[in-house]
């Protein structure tokens, strides 16, 4: 499991043009969206759905491309005859598309509080609500991932199949962030973090279970 | 190989009995039930809106179903069986939306809300569609059987976290009534139409199992005797 965690970080390492590519786009889209509403006070109110919605469409990109090193050559098949489980490679690329995931997340936070004016003290709270939600876009995320690389129309696949199920995810991460910068004076945002960690508990183990069932032929 | 070839005319009779509750059903609906107090005639929606939900999320619950046997048992009657669910059931959701907003609209004022259930829905909806595209998407049997089962299992089982997610985050709907708190000149032809909405989507299921099941069927087939003469 740490191999297969520590082989999935050089390939990412080794890519990181990639990983820029993917900040700036993140970065893009904070901007758009103030174009959307246009400058007023209300870019601060909704700058947890902004930071969020941005880190969502950016993980489309590093999600699709997750399986890319494997598609090429037949290397999933190679891995597949490795006496350890798929199991293990399921939860080291997760872990690995949540780790960049992390950083993308914390990474796009001082443009969001540069853009909307959303600056916060809370910090350990914001970084730890990045954790959850990227833990809980990359456990389905990944599994999808697996599948949609190896179909037809991946690029649309991968959005239709993620999107709707990790409503609760970005629900949850979208009011916990909004707590965190506006303020939370009646002390939701705990019950925010719970469902968090509910939903990844339960994808993480359902997801491990099932990858077993993507991969093998 | 073919799913109820036992009763080839089953189907086709689950319709004609389910075209017949229906039609009982909302003539009583529409003319002999009294009209509700508060929202008046626009309440006569319900005859066919809470059946339909109701069988959406029989249809979607049978999918699941559908796709764990499947995913253990290699079977592809039960391929067939979750496609049908799936399909039956993107269908009835998507009715039951459009019925949603039709009511909605002279009782709320607004044609959508984001209250649990609607929203539920409508995830719901869109994500049983994605299924769809990713059999849609997918040439072969094997893998396309393996991956909607993984994925249907996955989007049924979001969807009670949804329904809280949604349920903290803002409320509006009616509570359920239940024949207890409702008089009998409204639930029969509620009971009427539940059925008829089941028979009608059981034997839509059947049928299009069928459908799938036969397509499985030529996709399976080794190629022709002729054709493997000529590669030969």
């Amino acid at each position: 499991m740490i191999n297969a965690l520590h082989k999935e970080l050089l390939l990412q390492w080794r890519t990181r043009a990639q990983a820029i590519a993917v900040f700036v786009f993140g970065a893009t889209s904070l901007l758009l969206f103030s174009f959307a509403i246009g400058p007023s006070a209300a870019l601060r109110q909704y700058a947890g759905g902004f930071l969020w919605l941005g880190l969502l469409l950016s993980s489309t990109l590093t999600l699709s491309e997750s399986f890319h090193a494997e598609m090429e050559n037949r290397a999933l098949e190679g891995l597949l005859l490795l006496p350890v489980s798929a199991r293990v490679l399921y939860y080291g690329k997760a872990l690995a598309n949540t780790i960049q995931l992390v950083l993308l997340g914390i990474a796009l936070v001082p443009v969001m509080v540069v853009l909307y004016d959303a600056g916060t003290t809370r910090i350990p709270t914001i970084v730890l609500i990045i954790l959850l939600g990227s833990a809980g876009i990359s456990a389905p995320g990944t599994l999808y991932s697996a599948m949609t690389s190896q179909a037809r129309a991946k690029q649309t696949l991968l959005p239709l199949l993620l999107f709707p199920l990790i409503v609760p995810v970005l629900l949850a991460s979208v009011k916990a962030t909004s707590l965190a910068i506006l303020g939370d004076p009646m002390g939701q945002g705990r019950s925010w973090i719970a469902l968090l960690t509910a939903f990844n508990g339960i994808y993480w183990s359902l997801c491990g279970l099932l990858f077993d069932r993507v991969v093998e032929d | 190989m073919l799913p109820n070839e036992r009763f080839p005319k089953l189907p086709h009779a689950l319709i004609v009995l389910g075209v017949l509750c229906l039609s009982v059903g909302s003539y009583l609906g529409l003319f002999v039930a009294p009209p509700e107090h508060y929202m008046g005639d626009v309440q006569r929606i319900m005859y066919v809106h809470v059946p339909t939900a109701w069988n959406a999320l029989l249809a979607m619950t049978f999918a699941f179903a559908a796709a764990i046997v499947s995913l253990f048992k290699a079977d592809w009657k039960w391929d067939a069986r979750m496609e049908a669910g799936i399909e039956v059931g993107v269908l009835l959701a998507f009715l039951l939306c459009c019925q949603g907003a039709i009511w909605a609209k002279p009782t709320w004022g607004v044609w959508w809300d984001w209250d649990p259930r609607l929203t539920t829905t409508a995830v719901l909806l869109v994500a049983f569609a994605g299924i769809l595209a990713l059999r849609h998407f997918v040439d072969d049997p094997v893998r396309r059987a393996a991956w909607s089962a993984v994925a249907t299992i996955i989007a049924y089982v979001d969807v009670p976290i949804v329904y809280y997610s949604v349920r903290w985050w803002n409320s509006l709907h009616q509570l359920q009534s239940s024949p207890a708190t409702v008089s009998s000149q409204f639930y029969l032809p509620l009971r009427l139409n539940a059925f008829g909405v089941l028979f009608l989507m059981s034997g839509f299921i059947m049928l299009r199992a069928r459908i799938a099941s036969r397509r499985i069927a030529t996709e399976l087939a080794p190629p022709p005797q002729d054709l493997l003469g000529e590669l030969a």
